[in-house]
């Protein structure tokens, strides 16, 4: 964790761009009877990392869904660098990508090959150029030629996050990026997150139960309980806010209160 | 419609058969079976007296054209089910990929797939029983057309289902094209339904390519109502397939089943 920078560092501060990467307005999604998110609105600027937290079943990958346009919100707007993403789907995702760790890719291909269709799909100039620039930033080039199916789940993780990086994305979204990782591993993720945003000014927004994690990586934290934002702000800020020592303590004890 | 878009996920699947020595032989193995069968049991046929006169003709005629419906039908909904199978699904999904193109690039591959299957079985259906299928002549090339959009047709409402559904429903992978079997008229006239079910099989396109085939062979000239009919069929089954498709898509997104339709 040694590259994590801490909240209001002033170098990366200096590198957010006015313009928000995305705009949720009081985005609202509901299945038949279950209100699974309710009027949720937060920006996340060009070179901020944002952790979406909660509890279980509070909402975090339903607004991950609604932002990449596989689950339609009920009502509220969804916009990425001042575009509606409705009207702007295909030029919007070719400048974002998403990874998680309940996601996979093909087996019966090699990682080298996987990559390379992702590049194609996001039509990368020089596919093979783009797969290698990856596989070294990601130090995957030791893995380049082995089958996925032959990749432990670390590694596994590690690729996806390689296919999320082929088109140089300015959004980064990641369900769960590190779950199911060893600490190394984990250290690893989000050491290349952090590169991310210092290199590239990407914007991402993250989820994780992980509480240490959200709060070494990220700016700030949106608290989600019953598919509402309850608290919002600088991680150790809003701790300390609710007089609770650490962001894992304040989580508890909201999402106990929660389930009653 | 990007054609690198489609390419790409060409390219994805040419890769999986590439490799996979259970997937390159399901593009022969059943063609071949079914041509071993079938060629034998005609020739077993023809043998009693009173035998149908050009029962190989009729029947491996008949069988390579079902066949090239039956792929084409299998290139759109495997190539969907292989990427449920693998997880990759909510990958394409999230990238500029767009549901048109997607399914452009399942019929390219059909076209691969059928192409490869057509050349075995034309081949075996020559050397074994020297049944030349090249002798339908001209007619062919609008009876396969038909064939396969009828095949697409099937592959895209299938692909809906399983999308709407999930993997509960992939028999339908399977199974679809074979209702469609006893009504098409492939191994018998039309004439041999009883009134009501004969009426409703005008209504199937591939009934007019089967009895389209069997004009041919007979040397009733080129059927050109049949071949009409089959295209307007066709026009309109194509129609509705991907309006079904596009709506359950729709349906899809608003119930966040895409997250859930591997499971």
């Amino acid at each position: 964790m040694g590259e994590s920078k801490t909240p209001g560092d002033s170098g990366v501060i200096s590198t957010l761009s006015a313009s928000p990467a995305i705009e949720v307005r009081d985005l609202a999604k509901s299945y038949r009877n279950i209100e699974a998110v309710r009027g949720v609105s937060f920006d996340v600027r060009r070179g901020e990392i944002v952790g979406l937290l909660g509890p279980n079943g509070a909402g975090k990958t339903t607004i991950l869904q609604t932002l990449l346009g596989t689950l339609t919100p009920t009502s509220g707007q969804v916009r990425f660098f001042g575009l509606d993403f409705a009207g702007n789907r295909e030029s919007i995702l070719a400048r974002v990508n998403f990874s998680s760790t309940y996601v996979s890719l093909p087996y019966s291909l090699t990682v080298r090959e996987n990559l390379g269709i992702f590049a194609r799909l996001y039509g990368a100039a020089e596919p093979g150029k783009r797969v290698q620039d990856v596989l070294d930033r990601l130090d995957l080039a030791d893995l380049a030629e082995r089958y996925t199916s032959h990749l432990s789940s670390g590694q596994m993780t590690r690729v996806c996050l390689a296919k999320a990086l082929i088109n140089d994305p300015e959004v980064l979204l990641l369900d769960e990026p590190t779950a199911s990782l060893d600490p190394d591993m984990a250290d690893r993720v989000r050491k290349t997150l952090v590169g991310l945003r210092r290199d590239r000014n990407t914007a991402i927004l993250v989820t994780s139960h992980n509480m240490r994690e959200i709060e070494a990586l990220c700016d700030r934290v949106l608290f989600l309980q019953a598919g509402r934002i309850v608290m919002e702000g600088p991680p150790r800020e809003i701790a300390a806010r609710f007089g609770d020592a650490d962001l894992e303590t304040l989580f508890l004890r909201v999402a106990r209160e929660g389930r009653g | 419609m990007k054609l690198h878009r489609v390419l790409a996920l060409v390219l994805r699947h040419l890769y999986l058969y590439k490799r996979s020595l259970a997937r390159f032989m399901e593009v022969f193995y059943f063609p071949l079976l079914d041509i071993l069968l079938w060629g034998f049991l005609t020739i077993y046929l023809q043998r009693f007296p009173g035998a149908v006169p050009g029962a190989v003709s009729f029947l491996l005629g008949a069988l390579i054209l079902w066949d090239i419906l039956y792929r084409s039908q299998q290139g759109i909904s495997l190539s969907f089910l292989e990427e449920v199978w693998s997880r990759n699904l909510l990958n394409l999904f999230v990238s500029p990929l767009t549901a048109g193109e997607f399914l452009a690039a399942t019929m390219v591959l059909s076209l691969i797939k059928l192409g490869l299957t057509a050349v075995v079985t034309i081949a075996l259906a020559w050397a074994l029983y020297g049944y030349n299928f090249f002798l339908i002549g001209l007619a062919l090339v609008p009876f396969v057309a038909n064939l396969i959009v009828l095949g697409w047709s099937i592959g895209i409402v299938t692909t809906a289902i399983i999308l709407r559904f999930g993997q509960k429903a992939e028999v339908m992978a399977w199974g679809l094209a074979f209702l469609f079997q006893p009504f098409s008229a492939v191994f018998y006239p039309v004439s041999v339904f009883p009134p009501g079910v004969r009426e409703a099989a005008w209504f199937v396109p591939a009934s007019h390519v089967f009895e389209g085939m069997r004009s041919v062979i007979a040397g009733g000239g080129f059927p050109l109502a049949h071949l009409a009919w089959a295209g307007g069929l066709n026009a309109v089954y194509l129609m509705l397939a991907l309006a079904w498709f596009y709506s359950t898509f729709r349906v899809v997104r608003e119930r966040g089943l895409l997250l859930r339709v591997g499971e």
